[in-house]
């Protein structure tokens, strides 16, 4: 095994069990031996936090490693962005997401935010308390593919209708694809307000972000990079 | 302080020189997807069991949340509030984000019940505190504002002193407001105990209020969480803590709370500790039927 083998085995085990400090320094090593930053990223970090994404969805992994899994991988995000942005490259997608207004919970949105990141998408988190003209503004300003509602409460859940309403009034409705989500939420409900998705955590939301963008993208290198990394690990998990 | 809940036949009395008041959960169709299609169906057959497992267990006190989407809340709430009161004289914490929901709930209950909740957001005060005071009811005040939930404890205690301000303003005595210092789970912050205990703890010092809590946030996102509220608890209780919503069918949080009041001076000679270990005792041996 060549050592860049090595260090995006590496990498991959120690964004699994958080370990920051030791992916820093893989990352560091990685790029003093030239190894492409996007390499890096799709074939090492990404997949991992993949792993702890379907982990977490099986309960095998709980919160707080998901947690410091995705911390750890931010970790080499710092570096990695500057000059990913460098090349050019362009995001898997982007995501504008935030608590709807009247609702100040975030710990499910926040899980969102730390897996969407992983996944490799530009997040812009728009906080809790965000009133419709404030969603309305960052889809603008953004375009992102897909902007997202998280509400925690059965009296702020009607925000989502609100939220969907103010954007078919700016015109910008076909323009994005709008997914929900929250505790009270439901598969129903999400069809009842006229959203486009729902889904029940923040693991399945990020699956589902990255299918989206990967249909509408089509070509696009980050898109079809990502799919190669999970048909990859799928194949790996196969072969136990 | 004492603050007195009541139905029409039984009162239960919260105060730090009483015994600890368990606040059933149970009847709340947030993530119970059968419960929550069963009550938007107006079927609350599921509704007055957990009642009758839940004082059965323990509870003192029963929270009631109907809170499904797309259905009429506040009817809804009054179906339940209603099969509640058919089979236990438990009194009741009438709990929704609806405001028009408490309204009529508070006008469905006989006797005097327990709002959850307010918080110190001016328009949720305006509008929910002179509610409690028309039916002479008591409020859980979560201490949050608009901005969000404070990480730091006199920030909490400051939104709590508000909150018992502007109640007072309405006619609402202090000993009527119970204070939720607001738990949140340790899986997302590892500090996130310790900030809800140390609030607890100041506002037991400074304002001598009953305090409560959803006391099984703490372990969301953990394993083995029985054990992980089992454990907060007595460390709350000990931190000033008189009541909390939670789940007494886990028998990890009812014994804790039974041995956390023996330790701490409110079970006299032990009696209701004892008693506690015969019924189930008694449970163990009715379970295993007739010895040969």
């Amino acid at each position: 095994m060549s050592r860049e083998e090595e260090i995006r085995a590496e990498l991959f085990e120690h964004t699994l069990n958080g370990h920051a400090p030791e992916v820093k320094a893989l990352t560091e090593e990685a790029l003093a031996l030239h190894m492409d930053p996007m390499d890096i990223l799709f074939k090492a970090l990404i997949p991992s936090l993949e792993e702890v994404g379907r982990r977490f969805e099986k309960g095998d992994f709980f919160v707080p490693e998901m947690l410091i899994a995705a911390r750890a991988m931010q970790g080499a995000l710092v570096i990695l962005r500057p000059l990913i942005a460098e090349t050019g490259a362009k995001p898997v997608g982007r995501y504008v997401i935030g608590t709807v207004k009247g609702d100040i919970h975030d710990i499910g949105k926040n899980l969102c935010v730390i897996m969407l990141e992983g996944a490799g998408f530009e997040v812009f988190d728009l906080g809790v308390n965000t009133p419709p003209e404030k969603f309305v503004d960052a889809v603008k300003t953004h375009e992102p593919d897909i902007v997202g509602f998280s509400a925690f409460l059965t009296t702020t859940m009607p925000m989502f209708k609100a939220n969907i309403e103010a954007l078919q009034k700016a015109g910008l409705r076909d323009k994005v694809h709008v997914a929900v989500g929250g505790a009270p939420v439901t598969e129903e409900y999400a069809k009842h307000v006229g959203a486009d998705s729902y889904a029940p955590d923040a693991s399945m939301a990020t699956r589902m972000a990255k299918h989206l963008v990967g249909d509408r993208s089509g070509q696009s290198q980050g898109a079809q990079a990502l799919e190669q990394a999970v048909m990859k690990i799928d194949e790996t998990l196969r072969k136990g | 302080m004492h603050t007195v809940l009541s139905s029409r036949s039984r009162e239960v009395v919260v105060s730090i020189d009483r015994p600890f008041v368990i606040i059933g959960e149970r009847i709340n169709p947030t993530g119970r997807k059968v419960l929550a299609a069963e009550m938007k169906e107006g079927r609350m057959d599921r509704v007055r069991a957990d009642a009758i497992a839940q004082v059965g267990a323990g509870a003192h006190m029963l929270d009631i949340n109907a809170g499904v989407p797309m259905a009429d809340e506040p009817a809804l709430l009054v179906a339940a509030i209603k099969a509640v009161c058919e089979v236990t004289d438990a009194p009741v914490c009438i709990d929704s984000s609806v405001v028009e929901a408490l309204e009529a709930g508070l006008s469905a209950y006989q006797g005097k019940a327990l709002v959850n909740s307010v918080t110190a957001e001016e328009e949720r005060m305006e509008r929910i505190l002179p509610l409690v005071k028309k039916h002479g009811a008591a409020v859980i005040g979560m201490a949050n504002d608009e901005t969000g939930i404070s990480m730091v404890p006199e920030e909490r205690l400051a939104l709590a002193r508000r909150i018992i301000e502007r109640a007072a303003d309405y006619g609402i005595p202090q000993h009527d407001v119970i204070i939720d210092p607001i738990a949140m789970t340790v899986a997302a912050d590892p500090q996130a105990g310790q900030i809800t205990l140390a609030t607890m703890r100041l506002i037991r010092d400074e304002l001598g209020n009953n305090t409560t809590c959803g006391a099984s946030n703490v372990s969301f996102g953990l394993p083995d969480r029985p054990t992980v509220n089992a454990a907060f608890l007595p460390v709350a209780m000990y931190a000033g803590l008189t009541c909390a919503i939670t789940n007494p069918l886990i028998p990890e949080v009812r014994r804790g709370v039974l041995a956390s009041d023996l330790l701490l001076g409110h079970d006299e000679y032990a009696m209701k500790w004892i008693k506690a270990h015969r019924a189930e005792q008694a449970e163990m041996s009715a379970k295993a039927g007739p010895t040969p």
